[in-house]
């Protein structure tokens, strides 16, 4: 079986000279990334089974003595590969802010409050159809200091391996409708309007938890395809 | 997003990235927090076959400023060019470490055997490595090369990569016997970062 990653695919990821969003001004690259062939290097990758996920880890709303404050929310969808192919077992690792807009990271300096019932780190693996499924809470919006009065959209960091080291992906799920979006660097830096749509989770009534909790829905899409096998090595 | 309840829709593209932005830790690189670590700066555990070595560097800004809140992943093959997706009897050939504040990092590992490369050629050793920090918003990929390794002369990735800026690329051996790599995201000395 042979990987084949198309490289048009590359087109939906944001430009790391994104000069709005402050930070990539002295780390964006100025000199032209040089194409790499896909070896083996590169399409094969470090698989996370079962072993690196406990129980109660895509619960971040039960990692503690105390529940949570906040809108205790589902985050559910499907890891799909270029084909809509399903990504099985593959590991999911999401972090977030707090339900006032506050990550226990040392360095966030944001005077709202920590919760001491809430972490906000979870890790889930994909079923046999690339299905996961976080509980959690809504995580709040959080002023920063990239222009005046800046503030980013509420957003959970998902970070993700896939079958190889060109499948990996770290993105951030957002919320619909958010007013912020119009005036988020990080959001806008995707150029491509369907691209930045799909960053975008969806409220989801059928994931919902009657009496208990809403859900969202942000189906992830992969670089790579299943190529038909073939009798031959076949390079690149 | 156009995909239904699962199905056969063909999904409209990928999903993009974003950054990993400056709070990504206490669930990545969780030792501080006392989380589980999912992988850390040793790729390889004593007794694995192969010379063992250790890789460290800085991660340096376009002020030549350090970059203390990046994330770095590497991939590599074991001594006899194998790539081990499950990990074998302690290698796993991927590491992962956060920066210090002073944009340090040190990996410890075997080093890699030859990896078959395009069109029956066999490239050097080396080790993948990506970079994800806050104003990063796609990982930046790279490789390391060994400065003694003669097989580097005939690679066909670093035959891609101007002469110039093909030392960016190589780890050098430093008095103590460890390997250093240096990386600049931007200007005088920039590594050369790929696009695949």
């Amino acid at each position: 079986m042979s990987l084949i990653y198309p490289r048009d695919s590359l087109k939906a990821h944001p430009p790391n000279a994104s000069p709005d969003y402050k930070s990539t001004l002295k780390r964006a690259p100025s000199q032209p990334l040089i194409l790499l062939p896909h070896t083996l290097s590169e399409t094969t990758g470090p698989v996370f089974g079962h072993g690196c996920v406990a129980d109660g880890d895509s619960d971040l709303t039960r990692q503690h003595a105390g529940e949570p404050l906040g809108e205790r929310i589902i985050v559910t969808g499907r890891v799909m590969d270029e084909d809509g192919r399903p990504v099985p077992e593959t590991l999911v690792e999401i972090w977030q802010a707090n339900a006032a807009g506050r990550y226990i990271h040392v360095r966030d300096q944001h005077p709202a409050p920590l919760d001491p019932n809430f972490t906000g780190a979870g890790r889930a693996l994909t079923d046999a159809e690339g299905r996961y499924r976080f509980v959690t809470v809504k995580p709040g919006a959080y002023p920063w200091r990239n222009h005046h009065n800046a503030w980013r959209p509420a957003h959970i960091h998902v970070s993700l391996f896939g079958p190889s080291f060109l499948s990996r992906i770290i993105t951030q799920m957002y919320f619909p409708g958010d007013p912020l979006f119009a005036y988020d660097p990080i959001f806008q830096s995707v150029t491509d309007p369907a691209a930045r749509e799909r960053l975008v989770s969806r409220f989801d009534i059928g994931a919902t938890e009657p009496e208990w909790a809403l859900a969202y829905r942000f189906d992830i899409v992969l670089r790579g395809r299943q190529a038909t096998p073939m009798e031959e090595p076949h390079e690149h | 997003m156009s995909i239904e309840s699962g199905g056969a829709d063909r999904p409209g593209g990928i999903t993009p990235s974003q950054t990993v932005g400056p709070f990504f830790a206490y669930a990545l690189t969780p030792r501080a927090y006392g989380g589980r670590e999912l992988a850390t700066e040793l790729l390889a555990s004593e007794g694995v076959p192969g010379e063992r070595i250790s890789i460290e560097g800085r991660v340096l800004d376009g002020d030549g400023a350090p970059v203390g809140d990046a994330m770095l992943e590497l991939w590599q093959a074991d001594a006899q060019g194998r790539h081990q997706p499950q990990g074998n009897a302690g290698f796993t050939g991927f590491g992962r470490a956060e920066t210090t504040e002073e944009g340090r990092f040190r990996f410890e590992t075997v080093r890699p055997g030859p990896v078959p490369g395009p069109g029956g050629t066999l490239q050097a050793p080396h080790l993948s490595l990506s970079i994800f920090a806050r104003g990063v918003l796609l990982r930046l990929m790279t490789r390391i090369y060994f400065a003694d390794d003669p097989a580097n002369a005939a690679d066909p990735v670093l035959a891609l990569v101007p002469q110039a800026r093909r030392e960016t690329l190589i780890a050098r051996r430093e008095p103590g016997g460890g390997y250093r790599f240096d990386i600049r995201l931007q200007g005088e000395g920039e590594t050369v970062f790929f696009e695949a």
